[in-house]
């Protein structure tokens, strides 16, 4: 603080002069103080919807893989999985390189700089943004996830499925295998394991329009060995087990833990909230940034900073959701 | 009001030593005519200086006081006089009164139901929370830490005013036809998670979720610039070691918020989706009127642990600031330096941090591990310590002091009275074994009423009756304020006390009547008794709103900036404290808060330097 007569300015030298008050402790402005403590409380946040996460997925008994749930991208699937979401991570991340630069250019008051380098910081955001868009789009539109469905689900048993006149098929699988319920007639995962759905493509009109989905079977089974399909469409392959205390049952593929589509799309979507708000908030500071407002008020673009802060977060935020849902 | 008088000719001691030693921010030769306080709006409504906010916290905490208060009577009612017609709150309540043919009136049960959620939901935010700490932060931080207003005067402005929308909105759910939320103020699913569980799950709960998400933002923008303020705002030379112990607790209090309340937005946004869009976090296999409901895989007890990492800090976002001013409020009366300083600050961060690791003994009977039960058991009993540290160290600071027993004294004794009884059936409540026995019960209800509802209450009190004239300029009435304090005093007993009795003998709380049950039916009589008790407690209330507003405009005129003879620094602006507090320089602080009777002075005031001789005996 300025001061003309009676206080004399010493340089802070020891922790008793930095706490010694009528300065800011670690000179930090206390906009920044606030920005970290809203940081402090949103880390609490999106700890309470991971430790619910880790509730909710911990009491089910299997989980879908995330390498078999995450493998498509945009022009078709390969066989790298996860190929997608690295591509939409590097963006995040290097978003805040950008930023980190765009903030040095603020404290040399280089305005042009800012500019520049928080325009890459905002095609950064919007990139992942619009790669969470299709991640989603095709989640929901394709594979036929939703907040109350999840197709991906896992064997607990090793078995093999049957083919429609209910003999066994050559089609084998181990305990933990990972499948996708499909929509009869649907165009499925895009994987290219597709179970030859077509030939079964006027079943996706067997809805009988009672009972409430889940569970349902398919109105005649003995027609259709092979699979049955429930009120909503959905086909579930038939299987025999061939190991363990069940070996010789036949069953059929279930729909995966619920619990994994609500949370997936409610943490996703909350981060992608924030990253939404970093994004119209990263514009507005640009903006003004622009303008020379920030070398008026001659503090260095702390702006800049705070916003830097707040898009650091999101990144790390987004290191937190990318470990738990596509990499364990 | 506002009085834009840049400079004042000195008047006091303190005055002279500010124009000494102080230092000069050339504030108002930046606010000339006080753009911030200009008109009627500005002034007293869309307020940004701290001293108003804190009274509209102060005076909409009261309103929901009232409001929770009589809700509390209701249902008093109900236990008291289960027999008695209660055709007459017909024009209040409307159908939630039935009067048959023979002209009795009956409190329907889903609405004595939400009576409990909403007195509960009302006393611990909008009262005990907004109330009390929103009041007395936004009084006290930036005066006792010598700053000219918070750190940011416009998101405290919000803080209020999400505060404010908050309570519209639950107001708003009181009126609904359905009835407000029924389903107990920890909102526990499945009756909060599904709307066709009771009447009071449906539009009524989704205002209940609605208006306490706008609280958390409220409690976050507050706490965000009571912590900044205090650690950056603080006058030359207010070290953290010369804080007041208000501020430390305001100051811990405020981190405890930002650190529990986000974790309840957490459980609450899972929970509105649940609601809503048909998610299972917390819902697993469940029927309704004999159907089966197509939600599986979540777990009702993850709620439990969401709320309570919240609920559970939330009991001493509660009673910190009550701690706080108690502390305060009994130095400075009994004429004394508060007992063992340091301990006092070093068992609020100890009980701020073992709040953290406790929440599941509120979950003992709800089929946690009996083996994390033991943690939770052990970390529960250990802030008995820092708790009885804090009550040694007050009645230390009593003991052979020159006590002045007036209303604002008295309120702090009566808490450290409050916080020893209600505290020493913590430690019953604590043990998971005996929790078997007393959980859900008369004595869980006498418990938390009396250790942070009763003493919380008694902290703002002693605040209130202490700060009045820093808020008004003028006194409260002492003979209406000892007649307020005694009768609460023996009435909170009397409400509470028989209430160990009933809960010992296992009668469980939140049951409507107890008529089917022959084992509870002879403590009707005692019933009777905790009600009439309730009525009278209720009307000293009222008495003391009479009081505070009455004394506003009428109450006896402060005539001397310091009336207490208080060192701290808000005694050291003037008697009509104008925007910036101070109206020269910002005061230096030479000297810790808690010099009373020393040197043969009665006090010291902190603006005042130290003598060679106490620099020499290593005073700081």
């Amino acid at each position: 603080m300025a001061t003309t007569d009676t206080v004399v300015e010493h340089e802070v030298h020891d922790d008793k002069e930095l706490w010694s008050g009528a300065k800011e402790p670690f000179k930090a402005s206390y906009g920044k103080l606030m920005m970290w403590y809203f940081l402090l409380s949103d880390a609490f946040t999106f700890a309470g919807f991971l430790i619910a996460y880790g509730a909710l997925r911990f009491s089910s008994p299997t989980w879908p893989v995330p390498d078999f749930v995450f493998k498509t991208h945009p022009f078709g699937s390969s066989e790298l999985p996860l190929i997608f979401v690295t591509v939409m991570s590097f963006l995040l991340i290097i978003s805040s390189v950008t930023m980190v630069r765009g903030v040095q250019e603020g404290h040399r008051n280089n305005t042009k700089g800012v500019v520049f380098w928080m325009l890459l910081t905002i095609l950064g955001g919007i990139g992942f943004l619009s790669c969470q868009a299709w991640e989603w789009t095709n989640l929901i539109a394709t594979e036929h996830m939703t907040v109350t469905r999840n197709p991906f689900g896992t064997h607990v048993e090793s078995g093999v499925y049957l083919n429609d006149d209910g003999s066994e098929s050559d089609e084998v699988f181990e305990a933990g295998a990972s499948y996708l319920i499909h929509k009869a007639g649907g165009h499925g995962h895009g994987h290219g394991d597709d179970h030859g759905d077509d030939s079964h493509g006027g079943e996706a009109h067997s809805d009988d329009g009672h009972g409430d989905g889940h569970g349902a079977h398919a109105t005649d089974p003995g027609d259709y060995k092979g699979h049955v399909i429930d009120n909503e469409g959905f086909l579930h392959r038939k299987y025999k087990v061939t190991e363990g205390p069940n070996e010789g049952m036949v069953k059929y593929e279930s729909f995966g833990p619920k619990s994994f589509g609500a949370l997936f799309f409610f943490i996703t979507g909350f981060h992608g909230f924030h990253v939404f708000s970093g994004v119209v908030f990263l514009f507005i500071i640009m903006i003004n940034a622009a303008s020379g407002l920030y070398v008026e008020r001659n503090n260095g673009h702390e702006m800049v900073e705070k916003i830097g802060l707040y898009w650091h977060f999101v990144d790390l935020v987004w290191v937190f959701v990318f470990l738990v849902f596509y990499l364990l | 009001m506002a009085s834009n008088v840049a400079i004042t000719a000195p008047q006091t001691q303190e005055d002279l030593l500010i124009e000494e030693y102080g230092y000069d921010d050339h504030f108002h030769d930046h606010h000339h005519g006080d753009k911030y306080q200009s008109n009627f709006v500005t002034t007293y409504i869309f307020s940004q200086d701290h001293k108003m906010i804190a009274k509209q916290f102060l005076i909409t905490g009261m309103f929901w006081a009232i409001i929770g208060g009589l809700m509390s009577l209701v249902f008093r009612l109900q236990l008291g006089f289960p027999e008695e017609s209660m055709a007459w709150l017909k024009p209040i309540l409307g159908k939630w009164i039935t009067v048959n043919d023979a002209g009795i009136g009956t409190l329907a049960p889903e609405f004595y139901y939400a009576l409990v959620t909403m007195h509960g939901t009302i006393i611990v935010f909008f009262v005990l929370t907004a109330g009390l700490s929103g009041t007395f932060s936004n009084l006290l931080i930036p005066l006792q830490v010598g700053a000219r207003d918070m750190a940011s005067p416009l998101l405290n402005m919000f803080s209020y005013w999400f505060f404010f929308l908050a309570g519209v909105v639950m107001f708003a759910s009181l009126f609904l036809n359905t009835g407000p939320f029924s389903g107990g103020w920890t909102a526990y699913p499945p009756l909060s998670a599904l709307p066709q569980a009771s009447s009071g799950s449906a539009a009524g709960m989704t205002l209940w979720t609605v208006s306490l998400v706008l609280f958390v933002v409220s409690v976050l923008l507050g706490g965000i610039n009571y912590v900044t303020t205090v650690l950056n705002l603080r006058t030359k030379g207010m070290t953290m070691w010369r804080l007041p112990l208000t501020i430390w607790a305001f100051f811990i209090t405020a981190i405890i918020g930002i650190l529990s309340f986000p974790v309840l937005a957490s459980g609450f946004f899972l929970l509105m989706c649940d609601r809503g869009l048909g998610t299972s976090f917390f819902l697993s296999e469940i029927f309704i009127g004999g159907q089966a409901l197509d939600h599986v895989g979540g777990s009702p007890v993850l709620y439990q642990h969401l709320f309570w990492f919240l609920g559970h800090p939330e009991v001493y976002i509660i009673i910190l600031p009550a701690m706080g001013i108690v502390s305060e409020v009994l130095s400075v009366h009994a004429r004394k330096p508060i007992f063992g300083y340091k301990a006092m600050v070093y068992s609020i961060l100890a009980i701020a941090f073992l709040s953290f690791i406790v929440w599941a003994h509120h979950m003992f009977m709800s089929g946690v591990n009996p083996f994390i039960s033991n943690f939770f058991v052990i970390f529960t009993l250990i802030i008995a310590v820092p708790s009885a540290v804090k009550v040694f160290n007050w009645i230390a600071t009593l003991y052979g002091g020159n006590v002045r027993f007036n209303s604002a004294s008295l309120f702090a004794i009566g808490f450290v009275s409050m916080f020893i009884s209600g505290g020493l059936t913590g430690i019953f409540l604590g043990n998971s074994a005996i929790d078997i026995q007393l959980h859900d019960t008369y004595f869980v209800v006498a418990h938390f009423h009396i250790v942070m509802g009763i003493a919380a209450f008694f902290g703002m009190y002693a605040g209130v009756y202490h700060w009045f004239p820093k808020m008004f300029g003028r006194f409260m009435n002492e003979t209406l304020g000892k007649i307020h304090f005694w009768g609460t005093l023996i009435g909170a007993y009397a409400i509470f006390w028989p209430m160990h009795y009933l809960g010992m003998a296992g009668v469980p709380r939140r049951y409507y009547s107890f008529d089917i049950f022959d084992t509870f039916r002879h403590f009707s009589t005692m019933n009777k008794f905790i009600t009439i008790a309730a009525i009278i407690v209720f009307a000293l209330q009222v008495l003391m709103v009479i009081n505070f507003f009455y004394s506003i405009w009428k109450g006896k005129k402060m005539t001397t900036q310091n009336p207490y003879g208080a060192s701290t620094l808000e005694w050291t602006t003037p008697i009509e404290v104008g925007h910036g507090n101070w109206p020269g320089k910002i005061p230096a602080v030479q000297r810790w808060p808690y010099d009373y009777g020393k040197d043969g002075r009665e006090f010291i005031s902190q603006v005042e330097p130290m003598t060679e001789k106490e620099i020499a005996e290593g005073a700081h």
